[in-house]
């Protein structure tokens, strides 16, 4: 707009003349709301007793913002933890946290018998994963479910907190322990994914259990007893692991309507 | 508070109800709790109303899209809601308030009523204001930085009717929301259900047959998971007027035609 306010228009505006119409008045604010120079030749044409109304208006408003109640404070930290994780699922990463720990430990003092960090980590996210995606531990699971960004964005949000709490310390168990971290983090994540993808169609929790229980008795528990370190935790089984991480990944982004709607 | 209206909000619809349902079947757990209900739910506010056990939660469930049904047709605000492609898109105009209100404690009411608009997919530039709107229409702004573990009952319930009503929603459930209320709330709630049912399709199930009468515009009574009777509250005082068992014409109303139902199956 380059054309400024005619001075009639402008002086009944100011007026408030019922000559001027909807319209008119309409085309007059919004030329101003972008116009300083009209801004000023409205001041200008203003009568003394609005100039004091408005004064005392300024007034207030300074006085307002002065006493009044102070703005929000804006909680970034807290606000992101709330989006990306579930306070349930605290104690249950304490106690997985504790037992890499004594996982480590033992391996330390015993390293000729099949070490169980290698065991346990394929399961170590699992546990956090059943508890972040439950209808039992997850009071608000009723209201969540039924809003848009349920299913698997809310779902992978919450599964990266948990791989992120897990991983670390198993990296740094690893680590002293002198392992390859192939060995430990390929199993892990083939487990993840193979719980998000059997979950969209019996539940995570459910998924994240049977997974761990068949785990737990199948594999670790055999080699526990036997003393003897299983082929599928050796390093000749890597590639298997990778391929099925790999492929549980895509299965379960191809398969993210499954988690739509809680099972 | 007055808010900007996009072009989209005033869009014609292109749908005849926004909640359409015929020979719904909904389970809740193994047993077949909504069996085969044909209902039709136009603008305004909704009463549900029906004994304990009739399928009024288990409903409200599968219209909020939490609960897939097992059989039948269920079209929400024009879309098949039995198809998971479109539920996205259409949870994003949705507004449920469950029987059983869960919640996280350590959050404060804003933060909560927040967290619901950011997961409902609001613009992000749009969630403080309406953060702040919804909280102030359900009278909780004095507590708006309180922790919800510190509220009452009824300001928790208060906070959920906050979080159902924060997007605007073109459809809102409502399970039991007065449970808890005091009766100056109940009254400053049913002026609020009356604002939001000039514009979007309401659902309130509740027990409380005044509650129906003074802020419905339509009554939907429901037993054993089928309709019973679809009318105007006027017509349920009618029925009232002329037997049945309770203290107002509105219960007796509800009672007669319930008995009836009854008899007749």
């Amino acid at each position: 707009m380059t054309d400024h306010i005619p001075a009639a228009s402008l002086a009944a505006y100011t007026a408030g003349d019922p000559g001027l119409d909807d319209a008119g008045v309409w085309a007059v604010e919004v030329h101003l709301e972008n116009c300083a120079e009209c801004r000023a030749r409205l001041a200008e044409l203003a009568s003394p007793p609005l100039l004091t109304l408005l004064d005392d208006v300024q007034v207030m408003i300074d006085r307002g913002v002065r006493n009044g109640p102070e703005p929000v404070r804006r909680r970034t930290w807290r606000r992101l933890a709330h989006r990306w994780a579930v306070w349930s699922v605290v104690p249950w990463l304490a106690l997985v946290l504790s037992t890499v720990l004594a996982a480590f430990l033992l391996d330390r003092e015993f390293p000729q018998r099949p070490s169980l960090v290698l065991l346990l980590a394929p399961v170590a996210p699992l546990a956090g994963l059943a508890i972040a995606w439950s209808r039992r531990s997850d009071p608000a699971w009723e209201i969540t479910t039924g809003t848009a960004r349920a299913g698997l964005e809310l779902l992978l949000r919450r599964t990266v907190v948990v791989l992120a709490t897990v991983l670390p310390p198993l990296a740094a168990a690893g680590w002293l322990l002198d392992m390859s971290p192939a060995l430990w983090l390929l199993p892990s994540l083939a487990f993840t994914a193979a719980s998000l993808l059997l979950g969209g169609l019996i539940g995570v929790a459910r998924a994240a259990t049977l997974l761990s229980a068949g785990w737990l008795l199948a594999v670790a528990l055999p080699a526990i007893l036997t003393a003897n370190l299983p082929v599928v935790v050796r390093p000749s089984s890597l590639p298997v692991w990778a391929a099925a991480t790999l492929i549980g990944a895509v299965l379960a982004v191809a398969r993210a309507g499954d988690h739509r709607r809680f099972n | 508070m007055v808010r900007m209206v996009s072009a989209t909000e005033l869009k014609p619809t292109t749908y005849a109800w926004p909640v359409e349902t015929t020979e719904l079947r909904v389970k809740a757990g193994r047993h077949l709790a909504v069996n085969g209900l044909d209902l039709q739910l136009g603008t305004g506010v909704h009463g549900l109303l029906g004994p304990n056990g009739a399928g009024k939660t288990t409903l409200m469930r599968a219209l909020s899209t939490v609960h897939r049904p097992s059989g039948g047709q269920l079209r929400l605000l024009g879309e098949d809601a039995t198809s998971s492609r479109v539920l996205r898109p259409l949870r994003r105009r949705l507004g449920y308030l469950p029987q059983h209100f869960g919640f996280y404690p350590r959050f404060t009411v804003r933060e909560y009523v927040e967290y619901m608009a950011w997961l409902r997919e609001m613009p992000k530039a749009a969630i403080p204001g309406a953060v702040q709107r919804a909280v102030e229409r359900v009278g909780l702004t004095a507590r708006a930085d309180s922790r919800l573990k510190a509220l009452s009952g009824g300001m928790l319930r208060r906070v959920g009717i906050a979080q159902a009503i924060v997007n605007d929603p073109d459809l809102l459930l409502l399970d039991e929301p007065t449970v808890g209320l005091d009766p100056e709330q109940r009254v400053e709630f049913r002026t609020l259900l009356r604002e939001l049912g000039t514009d979007s399709c309401v659902v309130v199930s509740t027990h409380l047959v005044e509650d129906v009468v003074a802020a419905c515009t339509d009554v939907v009574l429901v037993d054993e998971g089928k309709l019973v009777w679809q009318g105007l509250p006027a017509a349920l005082i009618q029925i009232g007027e002329q037997g049945g068992t309770g203290d107002s014409p509105a219960e007796r109303g509800y009672t007669s035609l319930l008995s009836s139902h009854r008899s007749a199956s």
